[in-house]
């Protein structure tokens, strides 16, 4: 208890005195984080968008697949970007290990199928009620696809949100890809690991309060911006 | 312009999970005309109507425009029992069919605000599409399947939830728009409103054409005793 209270106490006075460290990492967190669920999103919203409004033979399996690698465990996805981007690795060219692009890479992965899977379960029923219609209006299949993307916009910021709620939380990939270099590739998670295992407890803790704190203001934000739960049912 | 009409279906059959719902139909539609298809519920006349629009593939036969089938597509508009609205405003759902065809933004929507002052929708306009009430929504879909201005269109009991001051509203939108050129194919449980419409009555009984002729000859003296007991109101089985 004790803990949890300085740790309040440590928190307040990183954010009242804009503590540099404490910014710095900060803002890392959100760039890393947001630019895997740009990613994730440009890839995975209009894959759900396909999986609704196309019907093909192996379509359950692509769908089960997808709901199963929602699950893949943030490490091992940390072991496999490690090997690929090593200097033995069929990338280490690029040179990538260790740095921010490398923690960007491997959120990618975790976190396109839980955006996909969401926005594909919004999106097919939103394309059961609009099916006729659409076929009827002739509408392409890019058409369909984008009508669905634009009318389940709610929705699917709940599966924006969603993703970004698994990245910012995310420790275990980003500590074996990145390497939580201080001043490079630290992040907050990765700090509050670190805290903790110095015993550190009140920084610790107040650095997890703070990132906590960014996901709930990133929702709100988020929620209204698009205006949600104000008008209608959607 | 080379018209998409006549339709004609030749043994056209359709089915689901292997029951038939509806065929096989011999008809030809010709190019002007308010075609109704009447008959007891489960008689196949939204399968009809669905399959001559294309909605659903036919099994057996055939159903041939006079225009390649993607051509004939572009001149069609279908209006269904329960309208479907775009979530979002009525605006945009009018807007919604001319935008898909490519034209601009600013040109879809002046179509689509001079559309909504003849369906007494302009105060409407700004507000989203599904929380109108069951007439306006019902205006709507009408408008904006009529705002491609489509050769042939398809209503599937377009005033099946509607008070009569609606339905009176629909009727004259419905027959404005055949005085105007478009053939009409319609779907109805209502003989007040197939007499009040029809040029052409189609009879539909166990997913076939049972009788098919001119409105007034039909209405007149049905030739088979089961149209004269539907006219009657007996239950046909």
């Amino acid at each position: 208890m004790g803990d949890l209270l300085a740790g309040l106490g440590e928190a307040l006075r990183l954010i009242v005195t804009l503590d540099a460290e404490l910014i710095e990492i900060t803002l890392r967190s959100l760039r890393v984080t947001l630019t895997a669920l740009v990613i994730a999103c440009v890839i995975g919203l209009p894959l759900g968008g396909w999986l609704a409004v196309r019907r093909f033979r192996l379509r359950r399996a692509v769908i089960a697949t997808l709901n199963a690698l929602i699950g893949l465990p943030p490490v091992v996805v940390g072991l496999v970007v490690y090997l690929l981007l090593s200097r033995s690795g069929p990338f280490g060219v690029l040179n990538l290990l260790f740095t921010p692009t490398a923690m960007i890479i491997a959120q990618v992965v975790i976190i396109t199928p839980l955006v996909a899977s969401i926005a594909h379960q919004a999106m097919r029923d939103l394309w059961s009620e609009y099916h006729d219609l659409l076929i009827s209006m002739n509408a392409t299949r890019g058409q369909r696809i984008l009508t669905l993307l634009v009318d389940g916009r709610r929705a699917l910021l709940t599966a924006a949100l969603a993703g970004f709620g698994r990245a910012i939380g995310e420790v275990g990939a980003i500590m074996i890809v990145g390497g939580n270099i201080d001043g490079a590739t630290r992040v907050l998670t990765t700090a509050i690991a670190l805290e903790t295992g110095r015993g550190q407890f009140a920084l610790a803790v107040g650095l997890g309060l703070i990132l906590i704190g960014l996901a709930l203001v990133v929702s709100w934000a988020s929620h209204w911006v698009l205006r949600t739960e104000r008008q209608g049912t959607w | 312009m080379v018209a998409a009409l006549p339709l004609t279906l030749r043994g056209a059959t359709l089915r689901r999970r292997g029951r038939r719902l509806v065929g096989p139909v011999d008809l030809t539609l010709g190019p002007c005309g308010v075609t109704v298809a009447i008959g007891p519920n489960g008689s196949g006349k939204t399968s009809l109507l669905r399959m001559m629009h294309g909605l659903q593939r036919v099994a057996e036969g055939a159903v041939d425009w006079s225009l390649p089938e993607a051509e004939a597509r572009q001149r069609q508009a279908y209006v269904f029992q329960h309208p479907i609205a775009l979530r979002r405003s009525v605006l945009a759902n009018l807007a919604y069919p001319l935008r898909l065809r490519g034209v601009t933004r600013a040109g879809a929507r002046a179509k689509a605000e001079e559309i909504a002052a003849r369906f007494d929708l302009t105060a409407q306009l700004g507000q989203s599409a599904p929380s109108l009430s069951g007439g306006e929504m019902q205006r709507l879909a009408l408008a904006r399947a009529l705002i491609t201005m489509p050769e042939v269109l398809f209503a599937d009991e377009p005033c099946a939830a509607l008070d009569g001051a609606a339905t009176r509203e629909i009727e004259g939108h419905l027959t404005a728009a055949a005085a105007s050129g478009t053939r009409l194919v319609m779907a109805t449980h209502d003989m007040g409103q197939a007499r009040r419409i029809a040029d052409e009555v189609v009879f539909l009984l166990h997913g076939r054409i049972h009788e098919s002729g001119p409105a007034a000859r039909f209405f007149a003296g049905p030739s088979t005793p089961e149209a004269a007991a539907f006219l009657r109101g007996d239950i046909v089985e």
